[in-house]
């Protein structure tokens, strides 16, 4: 199929014109002024949709809720024996979300054999997860600028990579032109309010590809991340030093689009509850800790090494190689402490002084 | 010699008496320092090696010594990092005698949503590739376009309102102290907010709190805010936050949080500042600040052996007459 055009004059109107079939969701800038927070939210024709900064926030919870009701339930009571009634709540709608950058779609590919069943032999597939994310299509959006956090380079993706996008669009002066990438993509690209793009606009579009992949930092070789890390496991003076001035809060996790831990519990008034899920994070103390009482991970250390470990060496032993962490930068960004995972990754491996890093620090 | 050499020096010769000194050391660009824990001569090359200096310097580092009680540590702070000190040992949550306070003359720190404000529109803080002060400017480039802002415009606003620039207590001081400036808490930000009807306020907080994520990087980064680990916010025991996505739940963190930390808060900001959803929580901190000079005449972090009136009974109120209610 040939790739499409839609002006930014019209922008608006296909993504109403999409919300027909979808519910639509995009960046949106939720703050009081010009420069307020940028998050995804569902799409309204006056909302302050906002392509120029990356959002703060993954786009993870568009496909993974913070929170959501796994069954409702009502306890009673029948033939003088407790009974139980459930109700499992409706599938949700379908879901189109506009203006990702291309490393929150590849977080989702991480979640992917975790809750498919594909990295579990079978044993899990999480019905609530898959029910979204195959109800969802994903237009990625190219960055066209990239931020000195950003990695995803270094963890093989790009600033317009397509793994994970179902459409791939790229801003240009007057509009963005889109670029089919799976089946589930056509179903969004199927409107009379898209041009075909010329072929001036697909040049403009692979050389704003080519330009934003160029100002990337040269990628150092992370292959040594599994071995290395796991033979950091038990070095405690490496960890206490990287794990110093970590606040043990959530805010790398809860950014982050490939973090996938969850937590389940039951809330109830009277006879009407629900059973809830809603995101947990490795970094937070709760998270091990056991109904003795015992907690392995006693500290932030422990809790630190966890999240390093898991995204660049267990997450990878168990499948098939793939780091998990796409390079998106949020929990550096955002972290009151500035701690910067891609400076322990390259400690452990021992490759301290990594182009890239040295390079930033004094800009 | 410049402040920061003279920190150095004084960095040094505190090290072979503690487990190690707390500074501010590079962050991941040039707009970001971070906080570094200098244990060995060596680490100490690294402080305030960065752009801003003294001005990049906005951990309240104070932060850590409770975790680390039972050690003895240094810590470099501004002076308002130094009232939570002096709050934390007057609620003898850390031992005074096992810290090595390092004061110096500040002279304000960055916010840096002031300097993301500041930038042309849809340009943002991590496009900045360089930075560097020149005298009261802040020289920024992003790529190859250079920009200058005034550094009275995108200093901290509790650096405006500061009585205390130089540490209120410290065993060390980097240069000389200067005399305390004569300024007044208007509380012109509350004044914004308080302007608005109820129902705007209640909006106002709707919108703003829609965006918390309750990654609790508000709670974690407060030095005054101990409990950590045993917070009442937990999903299990007690369990009394819901664990539903909701916004009313979330400003009732906020309040729970505000209200803990009622006549203790020094106001150093740092729970906004870690807000990633950039959320202005501090208002709800100074408007019980507020309050608790105007009720108790306190202001917290002031003085080690003071008692916070939150924390204590007294049968009779200086300021509160009850027996003239009616
Ligand atoms: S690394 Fe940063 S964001 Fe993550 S828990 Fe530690 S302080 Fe919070
Ligand atoms: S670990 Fe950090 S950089 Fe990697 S995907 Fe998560 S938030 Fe992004
Ligand atoms: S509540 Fe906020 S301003 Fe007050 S002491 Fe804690 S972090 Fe500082
Ligand atoms: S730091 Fe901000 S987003 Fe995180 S819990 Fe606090 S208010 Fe919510």
């Amino acid at each position: 199929m040939s790739n499409k055009f839609i002006s930014h004059e019209k922008l608006r109107d296909w993504l109403e014109d999409l919300s027909a079939r979808f519910e639509v969701w995009a960046p949106v800038n939720t703050g009081q002024d010009a420069k307020g927070v940028v998050v995804y939210r569902p799409f309204v024709r006056d909302g302050a949709l906002e392509f120029a900064r990356k959002p703060v926030e993954s786009a993870k919870h568009t496909v993974f809720p913070r929170s959501e009701t796994l069954v409702n339930f009502k306890t009673g009571a029948k033939d003088g024996k407790p009974a139980l009634e459930l109700h499992v709540p409706e599938d949700p709608p379908a879901r189109a979300v506009f203006g990702l950058p291309s490393c929150d779609a590849r977080g989702f590919q991480i979640f992917d054999p975790v809750y498919n069943g594909s990295g579990t032999q079978g044993l899990a597939r999480d019905n609530y997860y898959l029910r979204r994310r195959n109800a969802t299509v994903l237009i990625v959006k190219a960055c066209s600028k990239v931020l000195n956090t950003c990695f995803c380079n270094w963890v093989g993706g790009g600033p317009a990579c397509t793994e994970g996008a179902d459409v791939l669009a790229t801003e240009l002066p007057d509009g963005f032109i889109l670029a089919q990438v799976t089946a589930r993509g056509e179903a969004a690209l199927g409107s009379a309010l898209l041009a075909p793009a010329s072929d001036s606009q697909e040049k403009q579009a692979r050389k704003l590809h080519e330009e934003a992949g160029a100002a990337l930092c040269a990628p150092p070789d992370l292959s040594a991340s599994v071995s290395a890390l796991r033979g950091k496991f038990d070095d405690s003076a490496f960890w206490e030093a990287e794990a110093s001035k970590c606040l043990s809060c959530g805010a790398c996790t809860y950014l982050c689009p490939t973090c996938y831990c969850f937590n389940i519990t039951d809330e109830a008034r009277g006879v009407l509850g629900a059973r809830i899920r809603s995101w947990d994070a490795c970094m937070l103390p709760l998270f091990t800790m056991e109904a003795s009482g015992h907690n392995p991970r006693t500290g932030k250390i422990q809790r630190l090494r966890n999240r390093i470990g898991h995204k660049f060496s267990y997450y990878p032993s168990l499948h098939n190689g793939r780091i998990a962490c796409c390079g998106c930068g949020r929990c550096i960004k955002s972290c009151p402490s500035s701690v910067d995972i891609r400076r322990i990754v390259t400690d452990a491996i021992g490759i301290t002084g990594t182009a890239g890093l040295k390079e930033q620090k004094n800009g | 010699m410049a402040i920061h050499e003279q920190l150095k020096k004084i960095i040094l010769d505190t090290l072979p008496g503690v487990e190690c000194v707390i500074g501010w050391g590079p962050g991941q660009d040039a707009l970001h320092g971070s906080p570094v824990f200098m244990r060995k001569p060596e680490d100490v090359d690294s402080f305030m090696d960065t752009p801003l200096g003294a001005f990049g310097a906005v951990n309240n580092l104070a932060l850590f010594l409770p975790e680390l009680s039972g050690k003895k540590v240094g810590v470099v702070v501004k002076g308002c990092d130094s009232r939570s000190i002096v709050q934390l040992v007057a609620e003898k949550l850390i031992k005074r005698e096992e810290v090595v306070i390092i004061g110096f003359p500040c002279e304000g720190a960055a916010d840096l949503t002031k300097i993301e404000k500041a930038l042309p529109e849809g340009r943002e803080a991590g496009e900045v590739t360089g930075a560097a002060i020149v005298g009261e400017t802040l020289k920024l480039s992003l790529g190859s376009e250079e920009i200058s802002l005034g550094l009275a415009d995108i200093k901290a606003d509790k650096c405006t309102r500061c009585k205390t620039p130089g540490a209120v207590i410290s065993d060390a001081f980097a240069g000389i102290a200067g005399k305390a400036p004569e300024v007044r808490d208007e509380y012109a930000d509350l004044a914004a907010l308080e302007a608005m009807s109820l129902d705007e306020r209640f909006k106002f907080w709707e919108r703003e709190m829609s965006r918390c994520i309750r990654c609790y990087a508000c709670r974690n980064a407060c030095p005054l805010c101990v409990c950590r680990d045993h917070c009442v916010a937990g999903s299990r025991s007690p369990h009394w936050i819901t664990q539903t996505d909701s916004t009313r739940d979330k400003l009732m963190f906020q309040i729970i949080h505000a209200t803990h930390l009622a006549g203790r808060c020094t106001g150093c900001g740092e729970c906004q500042r870690a807000c990633p959803a950039g959320i202005p929580v501090l208002l709800l901190k100074r408007t019980f600040n507020r309050g608790v000079a105007e009720i108790f005449g306190y202001d917290a972090g002031m003085d080690t052996e003071a008692t916070p009136p939150l924390l204590t009974f007294q049968v009779e109120e200086a300021h509160i007459k009850e027996r003239e209610w009616q």
